[in-house]
């Protein structure tokens, strides 16, 4: 009598485990799709004709393939220019962020020093409230920072949440018996940091230089705030004139040699899918480099403690 | 007692002095631009003049001035609302979606099925604000955009989304879920993946399927990430992606689209006359509101879930 009813259980198990395979590729497929597919378009489109993209033509693959965009987009001088931009921001602000994100999480991990609790209180207190908008603001100007390279650097010196995840890292991965039996070999606190801290931590060092490159490359409402020279806006801002506002730059068109309004128009939508392409991928080559840290960096950031 | 502690001090100090030494410029930064301008939020009771600066400016009277004319402020319901209905519509709809996608890539065999996925799926998460919005510009658009071409295909009339408040909710909700799904379910990965495995091991003897197993060993061990992250994201229900908001607005969708955040913007930068001392107490509101939420929402968890913020 057991034993049947053991064998009903275990192909019922069976097949119902088989169901939930089924229904498990079924949903993976489907996020798959839904996610993949606006990107792959975005792909195609900016390596197709206009025409074909107006007309809807373009499906899956690029249709009667053109460069024409991204001829339109690279001789642009302002795309040019707010490239460089924040090549610079993000490059010069990603060093300093991850140095002084280690600088403040490493010592905040001893317990030894003293006046730990206050300086995590403080960042803790600032992950909780922030002054808001207008007082950040009057703070750049009293401080002579309006219109400086500068303002896309230093407000942003630091992540509160960055540092907390560093911070964890850092207990889990370096035991104190490393830094007594360095300490006994004649390591200061610097040489700890520089020779051991460091070179135990490329994980987590990995993970925060994507976020914070990420921050910097993608930064637009700062920009847009403190920044009034031309010659001095990122990128985004730059995406933002041509993509939401509409504002074609004389120079973009002519280069498309125009014939007519209409034409002129749909080379334009062709413009900006090629301009989304060459704005993304930056960071879309930098990810898959860091993906591997992932699960064990922000894995061990994120459990708290 | 108290020569002991300074002794202990003095001791610390000389033992690591170098780590002061760095901390230096971190608490110099927080001090600057993170605390410094929390003295400037005193301009919510005063009648702020640019020429005379924050210190100068005249108290104003009644003292919660502005904060008066926040609530009688003739948009005051309709931005409380729209700022609720966007972040907990977001709160509700993105809660699970990353959960499920993490217990499907979690109970995939193929490594390669899984790292594609995992790979395309984290994709959008590194696309900036303002190209997502540049994206769903050109998709929702009313010609040739691909979403309305998909309408007609189905023999619809075409439909300018832009052009429609009741629209907005839904695309910058699920616009947000579709760059958000994959990054999510990243802690929900790693979380699966520090399940005991002998918890699974004796469900399978006990004729466990594996519906049952997610039910009854996975879904509760990864609750307390979840319960983290539900508090985290309360506190920020005010605190609604200001960025994007700001870069969808446009005159016809403002109905639904004005937010807090986005009317402290315009209080300040957009409007023909500045209302900083105004535009101030709304961001102060709306901070306060955030922070109570947290300790709220913290306090539930603490009873009811045993896994909590602080």
């Amino acid at each position: 009598m057991l034993t049947i009813k053991n064998g009903v259980n275990k192909k019922k198990k069976i097949h119902s485990d088989g169901v939930f395979t089924v229904v498990n590729y079924i949903i993976l497929f489907m996020i798959f799709i839904i996610v993949a597919y606006p990107l792959v378009y975005v792909i195609s489109a900016s390596f197709s004709s206009s025409d074909a993209i107006i007309q809807g033509r373009v499906k899956l693959l690029p249709v009667d393939f053109s460069l024409a965009g991204y001829e339109a987009v690279f001789s642009n001088k302002s795309v040019w220019m707010g490239y460089a931009n924040s090549f610079f921001y993000m490059i010069v602000g990603t060093t300093l962020n991850v140095i002084t994100t280690i600088m403040i999480a490493y010592p905040l991990t001893r317990k030894d020093l003293i006046g730990r609790k206050l300086v995590i209180g403080m960042l803790l207190f600032t992950m909780l409230f922030n002054a808001g908008l207008i007082p950040n603001y009057l703070t750049i100007d009293y401080l002579g920072l309006m219109d400086k390279r500068l303002v896309m650097i230093l407000p942003k010196l630091l992540n509160p949440f960055n540092v907390i995840i560093t911070m964890t890292y850092f207990k889990q991965t370096i035991p104190k018996e490393l830094l007594e039996a360095s300490i006994i070999d004649g390591c200061d606190n610097f040489k700890f940091i520089t020779k051991i801290v460091v070179p135990l931590s490329k994980s987590i060092i990995a993970v925060i230089s994507l976020y914070y490159a990420v921050a910097h490359w993608n930064a637009y409402f700062d920009a847009m705030l403190y920044l009034k020279s031309v010659a001095l806006r990122p990128l985004q801002l730059v995406l933002r004139d041509i993509l939401i506002q509409n504002q074609m730059s004389a120079e973009m068109m002519s280069t498309m040699d125009p014939d007519s309004l209409q034409v002129q128009e749909n080379l334009a939508v062709l413009l900006k899918y090629s301009l989304i392409i060459i704005a993304s991928i930056p960071l879309m080559i930098l990810y898959p480099f860091v993906q591997k840290h992932f699960v064990k960096g922000v894995m061990i950031g994120s459990v708290k403690g | 007692m108290k020569n002991c502690k300074m002794k202990n001090w003095r001791k610390s100090m000389k033992k690591n002095w170098q780590l002061y030494v760095l901390l230096i410029i971190p608490v110099a930064y927080l001090l600057v631009f993170r605390f410094a301008p929390m003295l400037g939020l005193q301009i919510v009771f005063k009648d702020f003049k640019a020429r005379l600066g924050i210190f100068g400016s005249p108290w104003c009277d009644p003292a919660f001035k502005y904060f008066i004319k926040f609530f009688n402020d003739y948009n005051f319901v309709s931005i409380i609302k729209n700022t609720l209905v966007l972040s907990i519509y977001g709160l509700i709809a993105g809660f699970p979606l990353p959960i499920i996608l993490a217990l499907s890539l979690h109970y995939t065999r193929q490594k390669m099925i899984k790292k594609t996925i995992q790979m395309i799926t984290y994709a959008p998460y590194f696309i900036s604000v303002v190209v997502i919005v540049g994206l769903l510009r050109q998709f929702f658009q009313v010609r040739g955009g691909f979403v309305n071409q998909m309408i007609q295909i189905l023999g619809f009339e075409s439909i300018d989304f832009f052009a429609n408040a009741s629209s907005f909710p839904h695309m910058y909700v699920w616009s947000g879920i579709w760059q958000g799904i994959g990054f999510g379910s990243i802690i929900y990965i790693a979380a699966l993946a520090g399940v005991d495995p002998s918890l699974h091991e004796a469900a399978v003897v006990d004729g466990a399927t594996k519906l049952q197993r997610i039910r009854h060993i996975d879904i509760p061990s990864i609750m307390p990430t979840a319960v983290t992250l539900l508090i985290l994201s309360t506190g920020q229900i005010l605190n609604i992606g200001f960025e994007k908001v700001l870069l969808m607005q446009n005159s016809i969708n403002t109905v639904a689209s004005e937010v807090i955040s986005t009317y402290v913007y315009k209080t300040s930068f957009e409007s023909p006359v500045p209302q900083y001392s105004y535009s101030t107490a709304i961001n102060l509101f709306q901070s306060l509101i955030g922070i109570i939420l947290i300790l709220i929402v913290n306090k539930i968890a603490q009873k009811y879930s045993e896994s909590s913020l602080f």
